[in-house]
């Protein structure tokens, strides 16, 4: 049920959170020749509870790496473990959040959020508690019979975000959560899901291409170069974040950005030029 | 404008029919035996009621009807569903239902005779042959369309594949399944009255070509109206059933 298999994990549950070991993935092509090279040997450790943003351009393959991370398209080569063994496919112990949201449109709010608790198998009312606590948490009260086409992205994505908190995942995948949404509700969010995951200490894996949501949010990041998709850096974010919104004019958050940037430019220009 | 009023003005066409025909019936060309006149079809209208006919052979209809096309839905979603999750079953059916789709049913009237007799089983079956394709179209077509992420986001939240052929696949591809059902709906009338007229003993068709042949014209045409009543109504009701079932959609 878990999509995973124990064998394999020598990795005691306290010390990594997601074991990737020499992950390589092709699109197209035939036997690994032609197509396009995705993702090439990548290794990484994410640490349990930690905030680890995938840093990179369109194309470098970082949405594909966090997909593999949830089991929803098959490892190639290479083997992706966290404390529950080797992934093998989709489970609840891995929530993801997607960019467009992904709600389920004939489902109210609530019904979304119960979806997962359902699959748990939880008493009615513990689940609907659950449920609403979780709605309550990302501020959507007053709209649990609200369909999703009756939202605003914004809470469309806050309504998302619950329902994966809901079941309580240890790993929570983020595929670019708020690239759909306007500046200030981004901004909103951003502060919003970090003091989230202050109060809920999950692994947290966030895919962005942007330098000061990654700044912002992470306490590691992971910068990735496109074709084909390798991790060039792996930052630590070593700062004080207590202050909310005014943590982004201390001066070390302002200097880890424009390290960050100086380390992504290159990619960045070479990327819009469809150079190698 | 009230409610009322409006629903008289979007009908007002009919009643314009309706004038146009009295007087076309009354005044023109036609030999009254050949188009009678509104009082004429309101008053055979009215014997059939009295006498328990026109429900008889209508409820003898619309049984046939609605078994076909009820096992046209059920058999023609699951058959959709299934194309677009399986391959093989893809590979499989999609010919047969490109080379029969754009065959006329009707086609089939003399065959059903031949196999099921004149009971309600030839109807049937042929109303059911008649509505499978486009439910299974629209089925598969609307399953095919399901956007990954919500099957992505129903397996991470602990739904198993099966579950979610059934809890996601098939919720999401209602909107053009419903529409499916609705041309389904249509050839079911159709063919509920085409193959009465050939092979039956009772039923709206029966009962309109017996009475063309006996030269009841009045009661003939009263029965025709009849049955375009009952379809206008059904697709009503099922227009009304897919804005229930659709309400999600609405902003």
């Amino acid at each position: 049920m878990s999509g995973q298999s124990s064998s394999g994990s020598a990795l005691p549950a306290d010390e990594v959170g997601i074991e990737i070991r020499d992950v390589s993935h092709h699109y197209g092509g035939r036997n690994g020749q032609g197509g396009v090279t995705a993702l090439d040997h990548i290794n990484l450790q994410i640490r349990p509870n930690e905030f680890h943003a995938l840093l990179g351009p369109s194309g470098c393959g970082k949405s594909t790496l966090l997909y593999l991370i949830g089991g929803f398209i098959p490892v190639q080569s290479g083997t992706i473990a966290t404390a529950r063994g080797t992934v093998t496919g989709p489970g609840p112990e891995r929530g993801i959040v997607f960019q467009n949201f992904a709600l389920f449109p004939w489902k109210t709010v609530l019904q979304n959020a119960l979806y997962g608790l359902e699959k748990l198998g939880l008493p009615k009312k513990e689940r609907e508690e659950r449920a609403r606590h979780f709605i309550d948490l990302v501020h959507l009260t007053g709209f649990e019979n609200a369909y999703p086409s009756q939202l605003s992205g914004g809470m469309q994505q806050r309504a998302a975000i619950a329902r994966t908190l809901a079941v309580d995942p240890e790993i929570l995948l983020m595929d670019e959560p708020f690239g759909a949404l306007d500046a200030q509700t981004r901004r909103v969010m951003q502060e919003e899901l970090r003091a989230i995951f202050e109060r809920t200490r999950k692994t947290v894996v966030f895919v962005t291409h942007d330098v000061q949501e990654a700044v912002f949010l992470a306490d590691r990041i992971s910068i990735m170069s496109a074709r084909p998709g390798r991790i060039q850096h792996v930052l630590d974010v070593a700062v004080d974040r207590s202050g909310g919104d005014e943590v982004m004019k201390r001066p070390e958050f302002v200097e880890i950005g424009e390290h960050i940037w100086g380390l992504v430019r290159d990619q960045a220009i070479a990327a819009t030029r469809g150079a190698h | 404008m009230g409610a009322t009023a409006s629903i008289l003005w979007r009908y007002t066409p009919l009643l314009i029919c309706l004038a146009l025909w009295e007087i076309v019936a009354t005044a023109g060309p036609f030999a009254n035996q050949l188009l009678p006149d509104v009082k004429q079809v309101a008053e055979a209208l009215w014997a059939l009621i009295l006498d328990g006919e026109i429900v008889n052979h209508g409820l003898r209809s619309l049984y046939r009807a609605a078994m076909g096309f009820g096992l046209a839905i059920i058999v023609g979603s699951a058959a959709g569903l299934l194309m677009a999750t399986f391959r093989p079953v893809r590979l499989l059916v999609n010919p047969i239902v490109q080379i029969f789709y754009p065959m006329p049913k009707s086609a089939l009237i003399p065959v059903m005779m031949i196999w099921f007799g004149l009971g309600d089983m030839s109807k049937i079956v042929l109303i059911f042959i008649g509505c499978l394709l486009p439910v299974v179209i629209s089925s598969y077509n609307g399953a095919r369309g399901v956007n990954p992420f919500l099957i992505w986001s129903a397996r991470s939240l602990g739904a198993s594949r099966a579950t979610t052929l059934v809890q996601i696949v098939l919720p999401a591809a209602m909107p053009e399944l419903l529409n499916g059902i609705r041309t389904a709906l249509a050839f079911a009338f159709i063919l509920m009255v085409s193959s009465e007229f050939v092979i039956a003993k009772d039923g709206f068709g029966y009962l309109i070509s017996q009475l063309g042949d006996g030269g009841a014209y009045a009661a003939m045409f009263a029965v025709i109206l009849v049955v375009a009543m009952v379809g206008f109504t059904a697709d009503r009701l099922y227009g009304a059933f897919v804005r229930h079932q659709l309400r999600w959609r609405e902003p």
